[in-house]
C-alpha cells in the first residue's frame, strides 16, 4: 500500500497536478507517527510511510495547506472522508486546491496498547489481513488485529470513502457498528451513576488542550480556551469543577458537528 | 410558623428585559406571592444567556437555573429566543447527560402581561428543585462560603 500511494503521489507530483503532498512521516518513535508534508519524490522516498500506525486525520491540515499556492495532495482514511466533507460545508479550506486520494483502512494499531501488552522498543510494523507483526529491537511479535486496535476503531462507523477525487484500492461499506452502545448504557443510569462515571472519565484530564488542537471540528482561529477573559483559559485545572466546565463547554462547541474521528480520544 | 433552618435552594433566573422582567415586575405589582430564593438577573434578551453563565451559576453554588424569555415569535430582536431555546435545549440534554438532573434547568416563556404565569411558573420550579436537594455535582468548592 506505502509502495502504490509513493507511486502515485510521484506521478501527480511529476505530471503538476499538485506541487505537495500531505501524508505521514515517522516521528520520534516508530509508533508515533506524524503528519507531514512533502514536496519532491526524494523527500517522499526518505520521508513518507503509510502504515497500521498511521492514525492521524489529515483533514485538519488542509485549513493551513490550502492557504498556500498550488494544488496539496492529501491521502484520506474513510473516517477522515467525514470530518474532510465537514470541514468543506463550513468552507474551512479551499476545495479546488486539494486532490484527495482515499485508501483503505482496516483499523489501527495502538501504540499504546501494544505497550500495556509489554511490547518494547517497537521499530516497525506489517499488516496482513487480520495479523499485525509488530517488529521489535527484541525481534517479531505478532497479534491479531482486533486485539490491539485504538479504541475509536472497534466502534469503526464506515469503511466508505464519502468524498475523494480518486480511490486506491476497494472501497467498502457503511458498518453497522456498535457505537451507540455505551451511550444507550449510559442513559439507563441514575444522574448519581452518570455523574459518578463522568467524574472518573474527565478526572483524567490534565487541560493540555491536545483535544482540543487535534479535533477537526474544532478550527475555530480564536478558541475561547485560549481568551484569557473567559475565565477558563487557564491550563492547570484548579479543581473538579474546571475539568467539568472545559469539557461540557467543549463538547458544547463541537455538538452537531463532530464527525466521531476519534482523534481526541488518541491525544 | 416555618421552620427556620429548613433547606432553601438558591435559584437563578435569568429573565429577559422586554418580557419576562416586565413579567416578574408585573407579579411583583399585582401582590403575587414567589419565593424570594429566586434570584432574577436581567438580560438585554434570552439569547444573551451563553452556557457558560449556567455553568457558573452552578458554579457558583445554584441549585438550579432557569431562563425566561419571550415567547417565540415575540421576541423584541425577532429570533433571539430563537437561539436561545436551541442553545439551551443541547445544553440541558447534555447536563442531563452529564448526571445533572433535568429538572433543575428549565426554560420557560414569559410574556409581559403573564404576572401569574411567572408566580406560578417560580413556585412550581422552587418546589421541584427543592425536591431535589442541593447541587452538589457542578459546584466549586473554592466558591463556597
Amino acid at each position: 500500500m506505502q509502495g502504490m500511494m509513493i507511486a502515485r503521489a510521484k506521478e501527480l507530483l511529476q505530471d503538476g497536478t499538485v506541487n505537495r503532498v500531505l501524508g505521514w512521516q515517522a516521528g520520534e518513535f516508530a509508533y508515533d507517527i506524524t503528519p507531514a508534508v512533502f514536496e519532491t519524490a526524494e523527500e517522499l522516498d526518505a520521508g513518507f510511510v503509510y502504515n497500521a500506525f498511521c492514525g492521524n486525520n489529515l483533514s485538519k491540515y488542509l485549513i493551513k495547506e490550502t492557504k498556500k499556492d498550488g494544488k496539496v495532495l492529501v491521502f484520506l482514511k474513510p473516517c477522515d472522508t467525514y470530518s474532510f466533507n465537514q470541514l468543506l460545508t463550513e468552507h474551512r479550506f479551499d476545495r479546488e486546491k486539494v486532490y484527495a486520494i482515499g485508501i483503505p483502512c482496516e483499523g489501527k494499531t495502538s501504540g499504546e496498547m501494544l505497550k500495556a501488552k509489554g511490547v518494547s522498543g517497537i521499530t516497525g510494523i506489517d499488516e496482513d489481513g487480520d495479523s499485525i507483526t509488530v517488529h521489535t529491537v527484541y525481534g517479531d511479535q505478532g497479534f491479531n488485529r482486533s486485539d490491539v486496535l485504538e479504541e475509536r476503531c472497534l466502534t469503526c462507523k464506515s469503511k466508505k470513502h464519502v468524498a475523494y477525487d480518486e480511490l486506491i484500492g476497494e472501497d467498502g461499506e457503511v458498518l453497522d457498528s456498535h457505537r451507540f452502545d455505551m451511550v444507550a448504557k449510559l442513559e439507563a443510569m441514575t444522574p448519581d451513576e452518570r455523574f459518578a462515571f463522568w467524574r472518573s472519565q474527565l478526572s483524567k484530564c490534565i487541560r493540555c488542550n491536545a483535544c482540543r488542537n487535534v479535533c477537526p471540528a474544532c478550527s475555530c482561529e480564536k478558541c475561547v480556551f485560549d481568551n484569557p477573559e473567559s475565565g477558563i483559559a487557564q491550563k492547570a485545572a484548579a479543581d473538579s469543577f474546571e475539568e467539568n466546565m472545559f469539557q461540557i463547554i467543549r463538547a458544547f462547541h463541537v455538538a452537531g458537528r463532530c464527525t466521531d474521528c476519534g482523534e481526541c480520544s488518541r491525544a | 410558623m416555618p421552620e427556620v433552618n429548613a433547606y432553601k435552594p438558591k435559584i437563578v433566573a435569568f429573565c429577559c428585559n422586554w418580557c419576562s422582567y416586565a413579567g416578574a415586575d408585573l407579579a411583583g405589582t399585582n401582590r403575587l406571592n414567589y419565593p424570594a430564593d429566586v434570584k432574577i438577573i436581567r438580560v438585554p434578551c434570552s439569547c444573551r444567556v451563553n452556557p457558560m453563565f449556567i455553568l457558573r451559576a452552578f458554579q457558583r453554588g445554584a441549585d438550579g437555573v432557569i431562563l425566561c424569555g419571550c415567547h417565540p415569535g415575540d421576541c423584541h430582536y425577532t429570533t433571539g429566543n430563537y437561539y436561545a431555546r436551541r442553545r439551551m435545549t443541547l445544553l440541558f440534554s447534555m447536563l442531563d447527560y452529564l448526571g445533572i438532573e433535568k429538572e433543575r434547568t428549565r426554560v420557560e416563556w414569559v410574556s409581559a402581561a403573564e404576572g401569574a404565569k411567572f408566580a406560578a411558573t417560580m413556585n412550581e420550579f422552587v418546589s421541584t428543585v427543592a425536591a431535589l436537594g442541593e447541587n452538589k455535582r457542578l459546584e466549586d468548592l473554592r466558591c463556597k462560603e
